[in-house]
């Protein structure tokens, strides 16, 4: 299942520790959130970087005070038809300022990708390897968004207001 | 009408490119028929008993004859040549190839139309009363607001994988022409005591198998607050909603479940926490979209001119005069309905030829606008009262002038199992079994005002919950029955029906509902008294009594 962050086929740098695991000193580990909770101390006591699998089911506002001990969210779908993580992307973004790398996994496909970014996430575990190397064309698929979200793209109702009182059009931004 | 820029043209363009690409991979093998079925349902492809359909959305109903006539080309160079009109006031195609799906869609964009969000688990196409714009009885166009609440909701990135489908209609008039009540999210505009225009909000509205009215979560909600508090309310629904049970995943369960109260509570705390950031409505913005909703230069004319009176002489365009036409807001102009459901016909089709025709007749007469309605007829919204015997000889030579709009033969039905694949039991052929029993016009404008609503299986998509007569097909030990209830509405007034006794056979519906309005001719206090009223006052078992008697 490939990797894609910053736009590009990337190696996964953490390794997922199950439930009853032990938690290496080194290196860095992505967690399920129970057990993130449980360990918090433990795991936020380590140098190298912490992750958290976090359920869909699960109220993100019991993440919210750690999140800058965190170097990674991942959120779940279990199917692509499963929404859920986009709520907990945004919410997490927009009202919780988390700014580390956020995750999509489980069902991830090209076909979701534009709705990914503009929720905030920023990286994305694929199921397709050609899904992934087709990352950058989906990613560019929608010029025109209505809706502001985090990721700060110009929405379709501002460009038209701006254009009417005479300002240029701007470069909008573009993942 | 409505003015396109090249935003949404951009957007149709890249929408359709996708498209493409997934038919490929589909094609391909690439994507299997699980994977591929939510990305053609969002695209408002369905996979029907003999082919796909292809369900295209008019947003608000409103149609330029321009894109009529793309309408009826592509019904034609895809299709069987014809189109059915739907509840939702979209219309759909039954008979396309998944290879010329694409090349349909780019068809469609060159006009601003689409199949985007028509079905799937996301937000559905807007719908608002057929009337706007030109209803007497409302308070301002409702069309600039489910403008306004559709281009948010379009892809909207957070809220297209929801549990179910999710259905918005937005009203302005006295009078409910949009059956608020049965919508998953309702926005009525109206005045509060201080004056100021703003939405009552309702949610959880919604037919099926557990059929609900939505209740009121906001009795006042400001303008500049409607993106933000349409967003809290779908953020809930889309974390808490069911998914586990697809009978139980529209909001309706939700709110049920939590209470109306309890569920407004925790929309208001979601709400505020957005209200003041970027959902806020800049007015700029509101004026933007109003400004792009263009109306005729109408003539300063007289109401009942002399051409029209003397035209009355003739009892064929009297007797559609009087049923077919209705009061618009400007003096000397009119609305008309179009009847989609001519004797014996199927409720809601029309064919490529027809739609031509009505594209010329709204050039001539009616500033190149069409409007479509829930029940499945088509309008002309701005004829000049001079014109209507002219109009009327126009659209009486192509068979949409039958003069029952808002009688016991304007059925609406759903396709049924003559298309669907989700049918139980056919709701066309008993349609038009109804409609040939009643097609003596003396008894059907006797009857008066009487909806006939059918649907083929519990899903309800012709809402017959909220039939004055509903009939609802369904199947027992391989057989088509029918249960039939009365009572139900969908105005400001709405109701669901009761039902009124075991389900009869195939056979017997036709009988059923000729004991059902015989019994109505009875029990009625005055001629004026509706239907619904007779039901409202008597109750359920007169009519049952009548029914049952012999059976």
């Amino acid at each position: 299942m490939p990797l894609v962050r910053g736009g590009r086929i990337a190696a996964d740098n953490f390794t997922r520790i199950e439930d009853g695991a032990p938690i290496p000193e080194e290196g860095a580990v992505l967690v399920p959130a129970a057990r993130f909770l449980a360990d918090v101390e433990e795991l936020t006591r380590r140098s190298a970087p912490t992750g958290v699998l976090w359920p869909n089911d699960r109220n993100v506002t019991e993440l919210a005070p750690y999140l800058d001990k965190l170097a990674l969210v991942a959120l779940v779908f279990p199917t692509f038809k499963d929404g859920r993580a986009y709520s907990q992307a945004r919410l997490l973004r927009e009202r919780y300022g988390y700014r580390g790398e956020m995750r999509a996994t489980g069902q991830v496909l090209r076909d979701q990708f534009s709705f990914l970014l503009r929720a905030g996430f920023d990286s994305f575990d694929v199921v397709k390897a050609t899904d992934a190397e087709a990352f950058e064309e989906a990613a560019r698929r929608y010029s025109v968004f209505f809706q502001p979200t985090g990721d700060g793209r110009v929405t379709v109702a501002r460009e038209r207001v701006n254009r009417l009182a005479g300002q240029p059009r701007r470069d909008r931004v573009r993942a | 009408m409505y003015r396109y820029d090249e935003f949404d043209r951009t957007l149709l363009a890249e929408r359709v490119h996708e498209f493409r690409g997934q038919v490929a991979r589909r094609l391909s093998g690439e994507l299997n028929e699980e994977e591929f079925r939510s990305l053609r349902l969002m695209n408002g492809i369905y996979l029907q008993l003999h082919a796909y359909m292809l369900r295209i959305a008019i947003p608000y109903g409103t149609l330029s004859s321009k894109q009529l006539r793309q309408l009826a080309y592509v019904g034609r160079k895809y299709d069987r040549g014809y189109g059915h009109f739907t509840t939702r006031q979209n219309i759909q195609f039954h008979w396309i190839k998944l290879a010329q799906l694409p090349d349909a869609m780019a068809d469609l964009a060159e006009v601003g139309l689409h199949g985007m969000q028509t079905s799937g688990n996301c937000v559905r196409n807007l719908t608002t009363d057929q009337w706007a714009g030109v209803a007497p009885d409302e308070i301002e166009d409702p069309r600039v607001w489910a403008e306004l609440v559709r281009q948010h909701v379009t892809l909207h990135p957070e809220f297209s994988f929801l549990p179910r489908k999710f259905k918005i209609a937005v009203g302005a008039a006295g009078h409910d022409r949009a059956a608020l009540r049965i919508h998953d999210l309702a926005l009525r505009l109206h005045k509060n005591g201080a004056g100021e225009t703003g939405f009552e909000v309702m949610v959880g509205g919604g037919l099926g198998r557990t059929p609900f009215l939505a209740k009121t979560i906001k009795p006042f909600l400001p303008k500049r607050d409607v993106l933000s508090y349409v967003e809290a309310v779908l953020r809930l629904y889309n974390q808490y909603g069911r998914r586990d049970n697809i009978y139980k995943a529209r909001i309706k369960i939700l709110v049920h479940d939590k209470g109306a109260e309890q569920f407004a509570k925790e929309v208001e705390a979601e709400w505020q926490s957005i209200k003041d950031g970027a959902l806020a409505l800049d007015p700029a913005v509101v004026a933007e979209i109003a400004a792009r909703f263009e109306y005729p230069e109408y003539e300063t004319l007289e109401n009942e001119p002399a051409a029209l009176k003397a035209a009355r002489a003739d009892a064929r365009f009297a007797a559609w005069l009087d049923n077919s036409v209705s009061n618009h807001k400007r003096p000397g102009y009119a609305i008309v309905t179009l009847s989609l459901k001519p004797t014996g016909q199927t409720p809601g089709d029309a064919t490529s030829d027809q739609m031509d025709k009505i594209a010329d007749i709204a050039d001539r007469y009616s500033f190149g606008e069409i409007r479509v309605g829930h029940e499945q007829n088509l309008c002309l919204p701005h004829v000049a009262q001079r014109d209507l015997p002219e109009v009327w000889r126009a659209l009486d030579a192509i068979g949409v002038a039958t003069p029952n709009v808002n009688e016991i033969t304007d059925i609406i039905a759903c396709p049924g199992l003559d298309y669907c694949s989700l049918a139980n039991a056919r709701a066309i052929p008993v349609a038009q079994e109804i409609s040939q029993r009643f097609r003596d016009r003396k008894l059907s404008s006797e009857l008066g005002r009487l909806h006939i609503n059918i649907s083929g299986c519990i899903n309800a998509c012709g809402h017959h919950h909220v039939g004055h007569i509903g009939i609802l097909g369904v199947e027992k030990n391989g057989e088509e029955f029918y249960q039939i209830s009365i009572g139900g509405r969908a105005d400001n007034a709405a109701e669901l029906g009761a039902l009124i006794g075991p389900a009869v056979p195939y056979e017997q519906v036709a009988d059923v509902v000729e004991d059902l309005a015989e019994a109505y001719l009875d029990l009625r206090e005055r001629p004026d008294e509706l239907f619904i009223e007779t039901v409202k006052r008597v109750g359920v078992e007169p009519f049952k009594e009548r029914v049952y008697a012999t059976r």
